[in-house]
């Protein structure tokens, strides 16, 4: 099969870059339970791909998958064009990270760095200096002879890390290794391992439940759901483009209205609300005229006006102060509620306060038609 | 003590003088049950022997003397070294040893099946394993006999099948004894190898996987390391016993292939009626078991620094 596709890439002259991973409409059953329904996605070189999603998802699954923790029942994972599916986790060039780091209580921080390369009969020498180099990169270079019941959660972390990366991984797998840290130094180690992906140019598999884990070191993001991968790309394109209603409202906040379509543009469409009032939403998928359904808007792309300034016209029920912002809770006059959130950058901006009428304002490109 | 505030009160909160009684139980059990059968035995071995049992209390060395030493029908030739007595020491250590080697090899892979399997079966997995238990080891080791013996069902078995023409001499042989000892003392090398391998956690098998450690790799790295407390408790519960067994080798072994254990049961039982004897036998084995667990505790010890 590599012969074929290398004497084809050669005859067209171009180079066709093989991705890091490529996982084909895999499925994976547990009994009658399916975990996954049918996976596909594709993982370039040198990215930091993140599988986000809520427990029971199949983000681990799919990662478990790939590490070969687990049979796979139906579909292909190949990894730079091989074909891996079928083989045992010892002879897949990957590396994890796991969860709760499974470091091996009775070696040292060195033996436990040194593990895979040793399975690997890599020579003294260069296992040696293999595992000083690693503890540098991770910064534990003074704690190669502790034990992993020695060391503070982050430092076990960091053990980890080294350990699955000594090894030389092209590709390194990485199961909620943030979830077991304190907040301060899980957002510490966002930077740390954004930058670590950098420096190594490792492609990162990292799976995660914290969307905003996943938005701050991503290059892009499969979110699933329920077994089934709902939307692919990067931050700024899940967040501000979703394609459905539950990567919008699984990726921060937003106010979810029903809707029905009452005519259809190139990319765009107007939609009527209950009360009435026609907006213009753009749209990702297909829709047709008469489909009911809903629009997606975030709460800090709503501002807050007095009376006649705006399209939609509400009562102020509630008013939260957040410190940086104000979140607004507005009941419309046809009942429904909306969320708008204000910058509390400008002491002297005049905002309707609680229980009196407003008019939001809503940024055009805000209001996003969701398929379902 | 009783006059400064909050006196007489220790950290726990309970009063020193009530505490102390509440110790009470504890030492009556290492009292009574430990220290004073250690010291009468202690104290018997050192005194005269009286015909058909019993001692005159008079300090006496020859228990001792004659373990060691031979000097003649008579008593009055000079000492040579007596190898009865500290071959059937030896004999016990090697029958233990095998005994402990061979429960570790069946129990450790039955002891890994029981606690990888779903928790609601392995309970009924420990209870297969323990339910001969509630039967006296003497019915059990009876058992075994009518089991082995010539024309017993596996001999008649073997024959009826054409496997063998001549029934197997089974009983009154090491081989037996075995059979007797690893079926008296399995139980205890499966359960402390099971409770470790059910704490273990299996993602450090996954992770020694991930890093490309094949099977055995794995066991020999990983598995048994974590294990090894258990491993270590198991040898100990099956070799003690079995050091000391008598009901396995009288039964199964016969006259020839005494252990350290029968020996002992006939100074107070049997025909030889030699209490300080077999008080001092005693004493010789108790240490031998003392020193094994002195080292046993000081490699844990070590381990844990």
């Amino acid at each position: 099969m590599g012969f074929d596709s290398s004497d084809q890439s050669m005859a067209s002259g171009t180079r066709v870059t093989t991705p890091a991973i490529s996982v084909r409409n895999v499925i994976k059953r547990y009994g009658t339970v399916t975990a996954l329904k049918g996976a596909s996605l594709e993982i370039h070189d040198n990215e930091f791909f993140t599988l986000l999603g809520p427990s029971g998802c199949g983000k681990t699954t799919l990662l478990r998958l790939i590490a070969g923790f687990e049979d796979i029942t139906e579909g292909e994972i190949h990894l730079f064009g091989d074909e891996i599916a079928t083989l045992p986790p010892n002879q897949r060039p990957v590396n994890t990270v796991f969860q709760q780091y499974a470091l091996f209580p009775h070696m040292t921080v060195a033996e436990n760095v040194a593990f895979g390369l040793m399975c690997l009969k890599r020579s003294k020498t260069e296992t040696d200096t293999r595992v000083a180099a690693m503890l540098d990169l991770v910064k534990l270079g003074d704690y190669a002879a502790r034990r992993p019941s020695q060391l503070s959660g982050g430092q076990q972390q960091r053990v980890a890390l080294a350990r699955a990366m000594a090894p030389g991984p092209k590709v390194l797998l990485l199961d909620e290794p943030l979830s077991a840290l304190d907040l301060k130094l899980r957002q510490a180690m966002r930077v740390e391992l954004k930058q670590l992906q950098q420096d190594t140019g490792i492609t990162f598999v990292f799976v995660t439940h914290d969307q905003e884990e996943a938005l701050t070191m991503s290059d892009r993001i499969a979110v699933m759901s329920d077994g089934e991968i709902q939307q692919i790309g990067g931050a700024h394109e899940i967040y501000e483009r979703p394609v459905n209603r539950f990567v919008a409202d699984f990726i921060g906040e937003t106010n979810l209205l029903d809707v029905t379509v009452e005519a259809v543009e190139d990319q765009a469409c107007q939609c009527r609300l209950p009360g009435g009032a026609v907006m213009t939403a753009s749209t990702g998928g297909k829709t047709s005229v008469g489909h009911q359904g809903h629009v997606s808007i975030r709460p800090e792309r709503i501002g807050i006006g007095t009376t006649g300034s705006g399209r939609l016209e509400g009562t102020i029920e509630h008013q939260i102060y957040l410190g940086t912002d104000t979140q607004h809770i507005v009941r419309l006059d046809d009942g429904t509620h909306l969320t708008a959130r204000t910058q509390n950058a400008d002491e002297a901006q005049v905002t309707p306060n609680l229980g009196e009428r407003a008019s939001l304002v809503i940024d055009p490109g805000a209001i996003r038609l969701l398929v379902d | 003590m009783a006059g400064a505030i909050g006196g007489g009160r220790s950290v726990s909160g309970v009063y020193r003088p009530v505490r102390r009684w509440l110790l009470l139980p504890s030492w009556l059990v290492i009292g009574f049950f430990l220290l004073a059968p250690v010291g009468i035995m202690l104290v018997y071995s050192f005194l005269t022997k009286e015909f058909r049992g019993g001692v005159i209390w008079e300090f006496s060395l020859a228990a001792y003397d004659q373990f060691l030493f031979d000097r003649g029908i008579f008593g009055d030739d000079p000492p040579t070294m007596e190898w009865t007595y500290i071959n059937i020491i030896l004999r016990s250590v090697i029958q233990a040893a095998i005994a402990t080697l061979v429960c570790l090899i069946i129990g450790f892979p039955t002891a890994f099946f029981i606690a990888t399997r779903p928790p609601e079966t392995r309970t009924i997995w420990l209870f297969l394993i323990t339910v001969p238990y509630w039967v006296n080891l003497l019915i059990r080791t009876m058992s075994m006999k009518f089991l082995i013996r010539d024309n017993g069902p596996l001999n008649e078995g073997l024959m009826a099948l054409g496997l063998i023409s001549e029934p197997l001499p089974l009983v009154n042989t090491d081989l037996a004894v075995q059979l007797g000892l690893f079926y008296s003392y399995l139980p205890f090398m499966v359960l402390p190898i099971y409770a470790a391998v059910e704490r273990y956690n299996f993602a450090l098998s996954e992770a020694a996987a991930d890093l490309y450690a094949d099977r055995w790799t794995i066991l020999r790295r990983v598995v048994l390391p974590a294990v090894a407390p258990g491993i270590a408790a198991g040898c100990i519960l099956v070799f003690v016993p079995s050091l000391g067994a008598f009901l396995a080798p009288d039964l199964l072994g016969g006259a020839k292939n005494w252990m350290i254990g029968s020996l002992i049961e006939d100074q107070f039982k049997g025909a030889a009626g030699n209490w300080p004897f077999g008080a001092a036998a005693s004493m010789i084995l108790l240490s031998m078991v003392l020193v094994a667990l002195f080292f046993y505790a000081r490699s844990q010890s070590r381990e844990q620094a």
